[in-house]
């Protein structure tokens, strides 16, 4: 167990690692993503209510729910990098940033478009948008932070207590917007929640939020490994991979 | 399949240019996603490469002009 | 250790006493901004009673806001923060008394004020005893959230900005409460579970934000 999280604590271990999982993640990962937006594009059934409009919904849902895991993937990081002080848990910090902020950033995108033929508005005061765009500024600030600092290792502990205060503050964000939102809730826009989807509509989207959690983990391990080429880059296992690489291309030239 | 010729798919009913549109941003998203750092990580091996090129044409002149200095 | 504590809030508040202008400074903020309300939104008092509790929150949070980032820059500059990040007594507690000292100087002088600038925006008199109450409970809480954003960016030469960017997505649900109570208070109900709420999340932010400033200001010292 302890070698095993000795080696974790390993860049060219971490390195090599998440390379070869990425040789089937990547694959499996855009074949899912391809497989669900035909089905959802294509194959499911229009909405009785909404018609065509509501296929935004699978990609929007799938974006939402993996970028507030995101979060939580990124807080669990930076308490690993606080209590364990491991630099790979920095790195993982670092990487879970940009990532998830890209995801919230493609959910209110895909709201407000999704709005537009629906509401008739591109921008509802709705509790979830309203809550994705705090968890936006959750991200952006993340990362200002992290750029703000000169000492790379500080920024990376910076982040980490930032990003647990964040973990203890989402819960009360979301149910206190919940709350104001059912509080202010305007008469004209009402939501009727359809708790039970047609499972024609239910199995691709299923499909779409699985697709975008091995995404969020590609491309996690992908930023991973060019921050860990960033940082190592002058060490010798680095040196010793970019010769190996280049010695192969040479010897493809000759 | 919902629908019958390739004009249906792209206008749904009218509400294609929307649903369209978020489906070609989410494409550019998941490109980035994917590609920013493969694209970061290929940067940063050549700079590497290009650094170590140099030194080691240096060490080589470096051994060369120590030789000639022997003789 | 209780006479490092009185010895910590007194240096605060004799420090804040000398420099008054900087205590003086929120609430001057807080008058400006009000008056800024009815000349954006149109003398109507009809107007001015729906948007009250909604001004008056913001306007206190921003007020709030302006003023966390000095918590703990005078100390930082001259060494303070340094010798109470060696000292073998637990940072938590010292940090504690900056945020004390912070909202006796910026909380509870909106908080007393406040009545004024309600009666300024036509809020109606039966909501100004919670518009104080949940005042007094929230600029706690702001203060409490403030210290940690302080406490982060205080060793940072390019702070500015970076501060409300950190600390206002965390004080949204203290916002949301506030003005609720107001609301609520205006419109003849009971704000009692709003204040409760409040005071729920002041237990909290007491709780755990001391040991999350502490972290940060051990960051800030090693980075200066």
């Amino acid at each position: 167990m302890w070698t095993w999280f000795h080696k974790f604590g390993s860049p060219p271990w971490l390195y090599s690692i998440a390379g070869s999982i990425l040789r089937w993640l990547v694959p499996i990962t855009v074949i899912l993503l391809a497989v669900g937006a035909v089905w959802g594009l294509l194959y499911a059934p229009p909405d009785f209510r909404q018609g065509n409009s509501y296929r935004i919904m699978f990609v929007h849902v799938p974006a939402s729910v993996v970028a507030l895991a995101g979060y939580y993937v990124m807080a669990t990081a930076g308490a690993v990098s606080l209590i364990w002080r491991m630099k790979m848990a920095d790195i993982a910090l670092r990487s879970c940033a940009p990532i998830g902020a890209m995801l919230t950033f493609l959910g209110l995108l895909s709201g407000a478009v999704w709005g537009k033929p629906t509401w008739g508005t591109w921008w509802v005061w709705d509790a979830r948008v309203t809550s994705m765009l705090v968890l936006f500024f959750l991200y952006v600030g993340i990362i200002a932070l992290y750029e703000a600092f000169d000492n790379e290792e500080l920024a990376g502990k910076a982040c980490a207590v930032l990003s647990l205060v964040g973990t203890v503050n989402i819960p009360i964000i979301y149910k206190s917007v919940d709350w104001w939102y059912s509080l202010h809730q305007p008469a004209s826009i009402k939501f009727t929640e359809d708790s039970t989807m047609d499972g024609s509509m239910l199995r691709p989207l299923l499909l779409m939020i699985v697709a975008f959690y091995c995404l969020f983990a590609s491309s996690l391990l992908l930023y991973m490994r060019s921050e860990i080429l960033r940082r190592e880059s002058s060490t010798n296992w680095v040196r010793k991979l970019v010769l190996a690489k280049a010695g192969q291309g040479s010897a493809n030239a000759v | 399949m919902q629908f019958d010729t390739v004009a249906e798919a792209l206008n749904m009913a009218g509400h294609g240019a929307y649903v369209w549109s978020v489906y070609g941003v989410s494409l550019v998203a998941v490109t980035v996603l994917l590609l920013g750092p493969v694209l970061r990580s290929r940067r940063l091996q050549r700079q590497q490469l290009a650094l170590l090129r140099s030194e080691l044409a240096r060490q080589q002149r470096a051994s060369q002009s120590n030789a000639e200095g022997e003789e | 250790m209780g006479r490092l504590l009185a010895a910590c809030l007194r240096r605060q508040l004799l420090l804040a006493v000398r420099r008054p202008v900087e205590v003086v400074n929120p609430l001057v903020f807080f008058l400006l901004v009000v008056m800024l309300f009815p000349l954006g939104i149109g003398p109507d008092p009809r107007q001015l009673t729906e948007f009250a509790p909604a001004v008056l929150w913001i306007v206190a949070l921003l007020a709030t806001l302006l003023a966390v980032e000095g918590m703990f820059r005078g100390d930082f500059d001259d060494g303070t923060l340094e010798q109470l990040v060696l000292a073998p007594q637990p940072l938590f507690l010292p940090a504690l008394t900056y945020v004390f000292a912070h909202w006796l100087l910026t909380g509870l002088p909106l908080t007393l004020l406040s009545p004024l600038f309600a009666l300024m925006l036509q809020l109606p008199g039966k909501a100004i005893g919670t518009l104080m109450l949940s005042l007094l409970l929230g600029t706690a809480v702001l203060s409490l959230i403030g210290g940690i954003g302080a406490a982060l960016t205080v060793g940072l030469k390019r702070g500015g900005i970076l501060i409300s960017l950190l600390i206002i997505p965390f004080y949204v649900p203290v916002l949301i409460f506030g003005s609720a109570a107001v609301q609520f208070a205006a419109a003849g109900n009971s704000a009692q579970p709003q204040l409760l709420v409040l005071g729920g999340m002041l237990s909290l932010a007491v709780a755990l934000a001391p040991f999350a400033i502490a972290a940060g200001l051990r960051i800030s010292v090693d980075a200066g």
